[in-house]
């Protein structure tokens, strides 16, 4: 039944209410207080999350990978710092690189730019939020987190106007709120949770890949 | 129909359309990056959509200019990666040395931020006059200003930080002359580089090169051309020569990575190797 309805979209562009939603990614932005956050959330996914997750922290454009790896020891799942034309793979974790944009590509690859700032931010979390609307639609999850700053309340607009899903960190739980303030304030957002529930809304979320309970049909929209 | 669905068609017909009048082939530029860039391109246009845009781009070379200068260019800095101009400094300079003479291609110089740091770099090192460097660029806008060498004095600063942490022997400021709001660089490093239009996507090699540096231009690649791209880069150096990426573009999972050793491993230099 899920099925047969999403392989039928509507003309109009818009998902139909009652189909059941198979989720691809997740894109997280992130800025002041960043690390702290990052350990916290990918610390609760277990190695098993089906999902791939790109994020961009903010972060100053002669720093080193240490932030890549010290995710990566300190979570279950894989992390590493995005190369070019890196393979997007189920449960690994990609972090932008210092000093480029991350974008999606089509053929489900990895791509870097060194075009000028967006947001005032390179990496900026609007230009991988954009891309990665415009690859996976209804099928992303964006997240936005603490930081001082505006990026990514355009870009989660953008993953909200082509079907995807917002979440965004509860601005009382956030170490600096103005990020996830203008989220908020940008679009229609989904769910807005404290950083310790993320990771159990997460799961909750992508385990609909391949079971569809009968009572979330519909609630997606 | 997803709207992205329809932006996509169009995008693929204008290129295409560019291609079969103008002789620019951008089809196979990574899609996320140049679809920004583009988009950036309509929305300071004044069209709506780019099939409006097309009618005009195809038929007004003046059209398709401003729309390759929003596509093609590249922005940079001087001395960028400032580890990368210490390590050429410190491990590939002294190679150079050892020739009467060295060739450089540095390609998709933009506006020549780059070429001029390795001219600062090469002539603090005792090399003026014993080089020549042909910075290229499929932008000919943009290769004019590089030629020109003229630059916002308020980068100053920031070139200045680069330049000391790259391990510069003189005071930056010995190399420009204010003027108002700009900067103007030397003559002396502008004598032993030659900027000339070439296109990686079609035209083809320059002969015998001790050095070629193109760094962050192929991740604006498709695989295939980035293919074309080291090819070209490969046939052009002498072994023994060196070949300078951005720090996140790498030979690994390549072909031709076999015939090269990694000098400076996170910063990209690789060098030919004999035989």
């Amino acid at each position: 039944m899920a099925e047969t309805l999403d392989a039928n979209p509507r003309q109009d562009g818009t998902a139909p209410k009652t189909a059941a939603r198979s989720f691809e990614a997740v894109t997280i932005g992130v800025s002041t207080g960043g690390v702290h956050a990052l350990q916290k959330l990918l610390g609760q996914l277990p190695a098993t999350f089906p999902l791939p997750i790109l994020i961009v922290q903010h972060i100053s454009a002669d720093a080193d990978s240490g932030l890549a790896k010290l995710l990566d020891e300190r979570c279950p799942l894989r992390v590493k710092e995005a190369d070019e034309q890196d393979e997007i793979r189920p449960g690994t974790v990609y972090l932008a690189p210092p000093n480029y944009h991350l974008l999606v590509e089509r053929e489900g690859f990895l791509s870097l730019s060194a075009d000028p700032y967006v947001s005032f931010a390179r990496p900026s979390v609007d230009v991988l939020f954009e891309s990665a609307a415009a690859v996976f639609g209804r099928g992303l999850i964006g997240i936005v987190l603490t930081g001082a700053n505006f990026d990514g309340s355009q870009g989660l607009k953008t993953i909200k106007r082509k079907g995807g899903v917002a979440i965004v960190q509860d601005p009382a739980d956030a170490e600096a709120r103005q990020m996830p303030q203008a989220a908020i304030a940008a679009t229609g957002v989904d769910y807005v949770v404290a950083l310790d529930g993320m990771a159990a809304l997460l799961q909750k979320l992508a385990a609909r890949r391949n079971t569809i309970p009968h009572d979330e049909k519909g609630r997606d929209d | 129909m997803k709207p992205d669905e329809v932006e996509d068609v169009e995008i693929r017909l204008l290129l295409e359309g560019v291609q079969r009048i103008y002789g620019y082939d951008f089809r196979d530029y990574a899609d996320a990056s140049i679809k920004r860039r583009l988009n950036h391109w309509l929305a300071e246009s004044g069209f709506d959509t780019f099939s409006q845009a097309q009618s005009r781009l195809l038929r007004e070379r003046s059209v398709f200019e401003s729309l390759l200068r929003g596509i093609t260019v590249n922005v940079t800095e001087m001395f960028r990666d400032p580890a990368f101009f210490r390590a050429v400094r410190e491990q590939v300079v002294p190679f150079l040395k050892t020739y009467p003479f060295v060739k450089i291609w540095h390609a998709g110089c933009a506006t020549g931020e780059e070429a001029y740091s390795m001219a600062i770099l090469l002539n603090e090192e005792g090399m003026a006059g014993r080089y020549r460097m042909y910075a290229t660029d499929i932008n000919e806008t943009v290769l004019q200003k590089a030629s020109e060498g003229v630059m916002p004095i308020t980068e100053m600063q920031r070139f200045t930080r680069n330049y000391q942490k790259a391990g510069g022997r003189a005071s930056f400021a010995d190399y420009y002359t204010a003027r108002y709001d700009r900067a103007i660089l030397s003559a002396a490093l502008k004598k032993d580089i030659v900027f000339a239009p070439h296109n990686l996507a079609v035209d083809g090699e320059f002969g015998e090169m001790n050095l070629v540096l193109c760094r962050n231009v192929m991740i604006y690649f498709k695989p295939a051309l980035k293919e074309r791209c080291l090819r070209l880069f490969d046939s052009s150096l002498l072994a023994g020569g060196f070949l300078c990426l951005g720090l996140k573009e790498s030979l690994e999972r390549r072909k031709m990575g076999e015939r090269y050793e990694e000098l400076a491993a996170p910063l990209r230099i690789y060098r030919k190797r004999y035989g």
